[in-house]
């Protein structure tokens, strides 16, 4: 899968310096409009359906975003890509301001920030051939001159673990997890520097997700390129991401590197739901001695909870919870970089099983 | 949930005809014996104790216009009241065809279901459309993955209740709304009588998964096949929906059948496990003999794949290549094309013969198919290591 060397795609001198910040996310939000009926007139009426989020994503990092469904995790990734414009806040790639960019001003910055999708099957025109599929972002970038395409659409295609011969198929030739390559495939075929990747293994069966993930773990090592993965799954998220960042109706409520949001989270958000994942582990190894179960279900974004959006559901609300929100900061406890938003933030270990 | 039950206790109930473990033993000796051929039937259940169901030698076949779809072929395995069987296995494995069968679900001019499934000791396979709906709803019930489309929408949650229970029992519309009611306060939807009248889009995935259980409950089964009941299910509301089944598990002393990829939710809720390939059981025995104690190729490459949440991992161990068309199945073991171990079989018998599901060890309850001679040293000097 992996045989190919880097600079057959891109020569190293082009590779971002790890480190550099190639992407800064400055308070973004995205409240979509509703209208409903309200007796005579209507209410004008909005989902916050990501409402401040901030962080930053270095050359070749990856930056796991989690949280249950409604949490605004999708949202925040089609922001970054564009394909949803932002209520406010600021998008910087390389310093310079996308959110609010013109379409015609920013076809060079798509060229950039590519996106891989969920669903294989939706995600990809089933009228068109793989080839087609690839090449067309080749065309509007103007990458190939007339008559290499095919060529580079090959060379992608094997880069990606698929047999390069099969480019005159169409996608229902193929199953889940090799659509999930040709997503990739047209993903990489602009060079990307980040690749946003909204639950790119989801859908897939447990063999052929660990495939793919091999194949996004290859992609970020040798091409260096960044991602920002949207993920529910918190096994896949410790195993790829460098950094991790948890939302909850609409904010990032905790956010730090892997081994701090894991071995020892801050968040009863966080703390809940790393309890709640289902783990192999217990039977392997020591159950966890507590369980932290919430109960009910997430409120709406239309009417959030004043002040911590969490405390309708946390087992440390107080008076306070309801009349300031907390702010995502450093706590004293934590270490470089750990922030978590609550009022009675602590860390707590032995969330998960213990093995061997 | 029961505990495993104590090795004498299983050997004494292995069989009638092995009535003492010197007997089993010797029996096991003498080749395929009784006692395990009793056992490869699916009478033999790992816990040892009586089962409700059991499934013996059941395949499943759809004839398409591309040929003959064999999607079970031939699985046997049982399920004690009070026990929880974990079916585990990837799409196309068979797992959810071989439940369907039991609720007896499959359309039966496009499909041929051969082998036998009793029920309390009461044959299905066969039975007439009038008589599986007897049973349907009452002794056995399911719960289903996605429960938005698995409810009507048009129909208020209390209506469908009710309707569930009057079918089975000739009562006032009354006293079934009284017990429709006590349902929904035991599977814990708040304020009962008002969500009674509410229709399922007003609630949301976990209360309508719960309003679904409460559904399957209510004629108080035997049996209850829950399929991939959590998958659509965000996790925290996961965990709320597994501490669920288990508790009403506690009360009503059903068994379940838990059909699912996850094999984290495996390892929360499971008592027995049965690993499913192309349509096959691969492995079979306690939750704690196949994730602990794995002895088949195919279920270690499937906890070699998983990102767990307590361990880092350094590099996932996919399997290899992708499950088999079950239009046409490899020969010999069908979980060898993507074997990695297949050439540790002297000759070329993974690719000739179709192994039997034998007991690991000789002996025991625990059974898996493959030719491997040294399936625990194998994994404990190879496999164990990686999974850390």
């Amino acid at each position: 899968m992996s045989d190919i060397s880097s600079d057959a795609l891109r020569p190293v001198d082009q590779a971002p310096s790890q480190g550099e910040t190639l992407l800064q996310i400055r308070d973004l939000k995205m409240h979509f409009p509703i209208k409903e009926a309200a007796g005579l007139g209507r209410t004008k009426k909005v989902v916050q359906a990501v409402d401040g989020v901030s962080f930053d994503l270095r050359a070749g990092g990856s930056l796991g975003l989690v949280g249950e469904s409604g949490c605004g995790k999708s949202t925040t990734g089609r922001m970054i890509t564009r394909l949803l414009t932002p209520t406010a806040g600021q998008i910087l790639f390389k310093g310079k301001d996308i959110a609010q960019l013109k379409e015609r001003e920013l076809r060079p910055f798509r060229r950039q920030l590519q996106i891989v999708f969920q669903d294989p099957y939706s995600s990809l025109n089933p009228r068109q051939t793989v080839s087609n599929i690839i090449s067309t972002p080749l065309r509007v970038h103007n990458l190939v001159k007339k008559g290499k395409e095919l060529e580079r659409v090959q060379e992608l295609l094997e880069r990606v673990g698929l047999n390069p011969e099969h480019h005159n198929r169409y996608p229902n030739e193929f199953s889940g997890g090799q659509r999930q390559r040709i997503g990739i495939a047209r993903a990489l075929a602009v060079e990307p520097e980040v690749i946003i990747a909204d639950e790119p293994v989801s859908a897939l069966d447990v063999s052929i997700q660990a495939q793919v993930m091999n194949l996004l773990e290859d992609l970020r090592r040798d091409l260096g390129i960044a991602f920002v993965f949207i993920a529910h799954d918190l096994g896949v998220v410790r195993h790829f991401c460098d950094n991790v960042a948890v939302m909850y109706l609409g904010k990032i409520v905790e956010q730090g590197s892997r081994d701090q949001i894991y071995n020892a989270p801050q968040h009863p958000y966080t703390q809940a739901l790393l309890s709640a994942a289902p783990d192999l582990g217990t039977i392997r190894g020591v159950p966890p001695k507590e369980r932290i179960r919430l109960v009910g279900d997430v409120p709406s974004p239309i009417d959030p909870p004043s002040g911590c959006r969490f405390r309708t559901r946390c087992w440390k609300a107080e008076d306070i919870c309801a009349t300031q929100e907390p702010l995502l900061e450093i706590k004293p406890q934590s270490g470089p970089g750990h922030t978590a938003a609550c009022h009675f933030a602590e860390p707590k270990v032995d969330l998960t099983a213990v093995t061997a | 949930m029961s505990t495993p039950a104590p090795e004498e206790n299983r050997k004494d109930s292995m069989a009638e005809n092995a009535a003492t473990p010197a007997d089993a033993t010797a029996a096991v000796k003498r080749g395929p014996s009784v006692a395990t051929r009793e056992r490869r039937q699916g009478s033999i259940n790992p816990s040892g104790e009586t089962p409700y169901l059991v499934v013996q030698d059941l395949t499943v076949k759809f004839p398409t216009v591309d040929g003959v779809v064999s999607a079970v072929n031939g699985l046997s395995y049982s399920v004690p009241l009070g026990r929880t069987l974990a079916i585990v296995g990837e799409s196309g494995s068979g797992k959810s065809v071989s439940s369907m069968a039991v609720m007896g679900l499959h359309d039966r001019k496009r499909t041929r279901i051969t082998g036998s499934i009793s029920l309390g000791g009461d044959e299905i396979v066969g039975l007439s459309e009038h008589d599986l709906m007897k049973i349907r709803g009452d002794a056995v019930s399911m719960v289903f993955q996605d429960p938005q489309s698995s409810l009507h929408p048009l129909y208020t949650i209390g209506n469908q209740l009710v309707e569930a229970y009057r079918v089975h029992h000739h009562v006032s519309k009354d006293a079934a709304k009284k017990r429709a009611l006590e349902m929904l306060d035991l599977v814990g939807i708040p304020n009962p009588v008002r969500r009674f009248a509410q229709y399922p889009h007003e609630f949301s995935g976990g209360m309508r998964q719960r309003a679904m259980i409460a559904m399957s409950l209510i004629n108080d089964p035997k049996l209850v096949i829950a399929d991939e009941p959590t998958t659509a299910l965000d996790v925290t509301v996961q965990a709320q929906i597994l501490d669920l089944l288990n508790n009403l598990q506690k009360e009503f002393g059903s068994a379940i059948v838990l059909i699912t990829h996850d094999l984290g939710v495996v390892a929360e809720m499971a008592d027995d496990v049965l690993v499913m390939y192309a349509g096959r059981c691969v492995e079979y025995g306690t939750a704690e003999d196949v994730l602990a104690h794995p002895r088949m190729p195919y279920t270690w490459g499937l906890l070699e794949s998983i990102p767990t949440v307590s361990a880092a991992s350094e590099r996932l161990r996919p399997i290899k290549g992708l499950p088999p068309s079950l239009l046409n199945l490899p020969s010999g073991c069908s979980f060898n094309p993507r074997c990695p171990y297949k050439d540790r079989v002297k000759g070329e018998r993974c690719l000739t013969e179709l192994p039997e599901l034998l007991p690991v060890d000789g002996a025991g309850a625990h059974t898996s198919r493959c030719h491997l001679h040294d399936k625990a040293s194998i994994y404990e000097a190879e496999v164990a290591p990686r999974l850390g």
